[in-house]
């Protein structure tokens, strides 16, 4: 036990290292740090570059070498994006935040609802709805979208708000997670405490296990509305009235229109990518929390 | 499992007392009901909505792919399996296939190596933990639209930034987008940017609770920590290997936005002129955009289906191999346990 310097406090002195150098293998060594600093800097180089060109005018742009500092034209890169009547980019930014809204909240509290039915209650038939939720996150999504345009042709919501809202308001995911949580956090104890005190199952649910399952409850929002905010290909199919898109088809009929007009081009994508930004630098430890115990999970 | 809530159970409802039922003088009736339905009102939700834009359009699909069916139409006939005939005779059907098989080997292969050594060295102890792990996932925040955007004009022909770099080293400039193996390779790079950090964040979850000890007795053994990695970390974590290559195939095969951004044009379903990149998804949405028929596109839903299946299995299978071969052989070259 004494011979390992992993988290061995500092107090006891590293005795003499038997074998060559490296035995302490969780110490960083400096190619490590070499690794993971060239990593990050190719993580972060493609949105760097997207600053660059957003804040360029399209002459320097379309030059060699290509420039590697941002300039000073962001302004009038913006109001050329914010102008451009075939990409409508404000009602995509305002359609994609309504939307991705409406999506979290829906899926936080349906989620939890039926995360804590099957997790705390019990009832005939559990284990076969629960399965049956487990197979439907099996299932690509392309499989259906035949069908569901006819349904929303039908109910008049191609090209409109509901029409990428509404097919997403529940998820398999959600659920499954949520009864995850429920089972582990929250003590049949306390439950039954809640019962005696009188509440109502309702009751049970919004006082004793929402508060518990708080963290759950950011990281699946968390989720969520970033999946939501970048969803593309429902969208690509049925947000077809170009007046009326979502954020990321205001980028693709931008891309897709405007190859020559860079600049305007990716002031779009970082106005895109800004609200992520954001929740990621506000709420990251959490975001890296989730995806990391959510694989010790699967 | 699923006794009435008010038969008595005596081992059981010691574990789990939560919705016994407790005498309340004045609640009879009402929490009877109550602890009896509200588990079905609770699950009712998302039941109900699945089941109309989730499990109905499924269902729905399996007709559809049946029938000769023309977007806005009126009627549809009965086809039988002619539109999947139709469809396994195209050879634009196959050439998709193909993109799409060859994008998701040249991309998931490099991905998940890249990830798992990045894993292991943030794995170390070091400082700023934190910041290295956001360092790493940002390109997983960004959106798919946004990430190709950026990546064509990198990959661009005249003024690219990866062109620029390859002119040092004599290269002329190159049209990355005008042939298939560098289309794959421009596409792989934008899956690829934006997945490692994301499945080495996976990978990094799952060596740190591999205990320590092993390691110990393994470098008193003399085992380099190169030699532990393969022979100790990498057979250790073949459950989370094998979830990061279904995953990774289930989303791969139905790769769509990038290759559609990095090659728009005019008809940008065809990815290219040449369909050079044209993915499975491309080729069923140019089924609608392009031909109109929602027979055919549904036909070919079913067969990305099928495909995804497939190589899911196939999948599985090799990783699980391919570990516990692993495991064998480091038994045999002298045991680290």
């Amino acid at each position: 036990m004494t011979t390992t310097a992993v988290r061995t406090p500092r107090s006891t002195p590293t005795p003499p290292a038997p074998k060559r150098r490296g035995r302490d293998m969780f110490a960083a060594t400096p190619l490590t740090y070499v690794m993971i600093i060239a990593t990050v800097a190719m993580s972060v180089f493609p949105l760097y570059y997207m600053i660059v060109v957003a804040t360029r005018t399209n002459d320097t742009v379309a030059s060699i070498p290509p420039p590697l500092t941002p300039g000073g034209n962001l302004g009038s890169n913006m109001s050329r994006l914010l102008n451009n009547e075939n990409a409508q980019f404000l009602t995509g930014m305002m359609n994609s935040a309504l939307s991705s809204l409406m999506v979290t909240v829906s899926v936080v509290f349906f989620s939890t609802l039926a995360g804590f039915a099957f997790g705390k209650l019990r009832f005939r038939g559990r284990n076969k709805f629960m399965l049956a939720i487990l197979i439907t996150m099996m299932v690509p999504a392309q499989l259906g979208v035949v069908p569901l345009y006819m349904l929303m042709n039908d109910l008049g919501w191609t090209g409109r708000l509901p029409a990428v809202t509404v097919p997403f308001l529940v998820n398999g995911f959600g659920v499954f997670m949520m009864r995850q949580y429920v089972t582990q956090s929250v003590p049949d104890e306390l439950i039954e405490a809640a019962r005696v005190d009188g509440c109502n199952t309702f009751r049970i649910y919004w006082s004793v296990v929402l508060p518990a399952l708080r963290p759950a409850i950011a990281v699946l929002a968390l989720f969520t509305f970033m999946a939501q905010w970048n969803e593309f290909f429902w969208a690509s199919l049925a947000m077809n009235d170009p007046s009326n898109p979502t954020v990321q088809i205001s980028l693709k009929l931008l891309s897709t229109g405007y190859y020559n007009d860079y600049a305007q081009v990716f002031a779009g994508t970082l106005l895109s990518i800004l609200p992520m930004f954001i929740v990621f630098i506000v709420f990251g430890r959490q975001i890296i929390g989730g995806i990391m115990e959510g694989a010790l999970k699967a | 499992m699923t006794l009435p809530t008010t038969a008595p159970r005596p081992t059981r409802s010691d574990r789990r007392p939560a919705d016994r039922e407790l005498p309340r003088p004045g609640w009879g009736r009402f929490s009877k009901l109550d602890t009896k339905a509200s588990p079905y009102l609770y699950i009712a939700p998302f039941f109900i909505l699945f089941g109309i834009f989730g499990a109905y359009p499924l269902v729905y699909t399996a007709w559809v792919a049946l029938h000769h069916w023309e977007v806005g139409a009126d009627t549809h006939t009965f086809v039988g399996l002619d539109n999947f005939t139709k469809i396994l005779s195209d050879s634009d059907f196959w050439n998709a296939v193909y993109n799409t098989v060859g994008i998701f080997v040249l991309s998931t292969i490099p991905q998940l190596l890249l990830a798992l050594v990045l894993a292991n060295a943030l794995n170390k102890r070091m400082r700023g933990r934190t910041f290295w792990r956001m360092g790493v996932l940002i390109p997983n925040i960004t959106s798919v639209a946004a990430v190709s955007i950026v990546f064509s004009q990198l990959f661009g022909r005249d003024f690219g930034f990866i062109n620029w770099i390859l002119h040092f080293f004599g290269v002329q400039p190159f049209e990355w987008q005008a042939y298939k193996w560098s289309s794959w390779i421009a596409v792989s790079t934008m899956v690829d940017w934006r997945w490692i950090g994301y499945n080495a964040l996976i990978y990094l979850a799952a060596m740190q609770s591999i205990p320590k000890d092993i390691y110990e007795s393994a470098s008193l053994d003399g085992a380099s920590s190169r030699r532990q990695f393969w022979t100790l970390t990498v057979p250790m974590l073949r459950p989370t290997i094998i979830f990061t290559v279904i995953i990774s195939t289930i989303g791969g095969l139905q790769l769509y936005a990038e290759p559609l951004l990095f090659n728009g044009g005019t008809n940008p379903f065809l990815g290219g002129t040449l369909r050079q990149s044209q993915t499975v998804t491309m080729y069923l949405m140019e089924q609608f955009f392009g031909r109109f028929q929602f027979g055919d596109m549904a036909a070919v839903a079913w067969l990305l289906f099928l495909l995804i299946m497939i190589f899911a299995g196939i999948n599985y299978l090799i990783t699980s191999r391919l570990e516990r071969s692993d495991k064998k052989s480091s038994k045999k070259r002298g045991g680290t346990r």
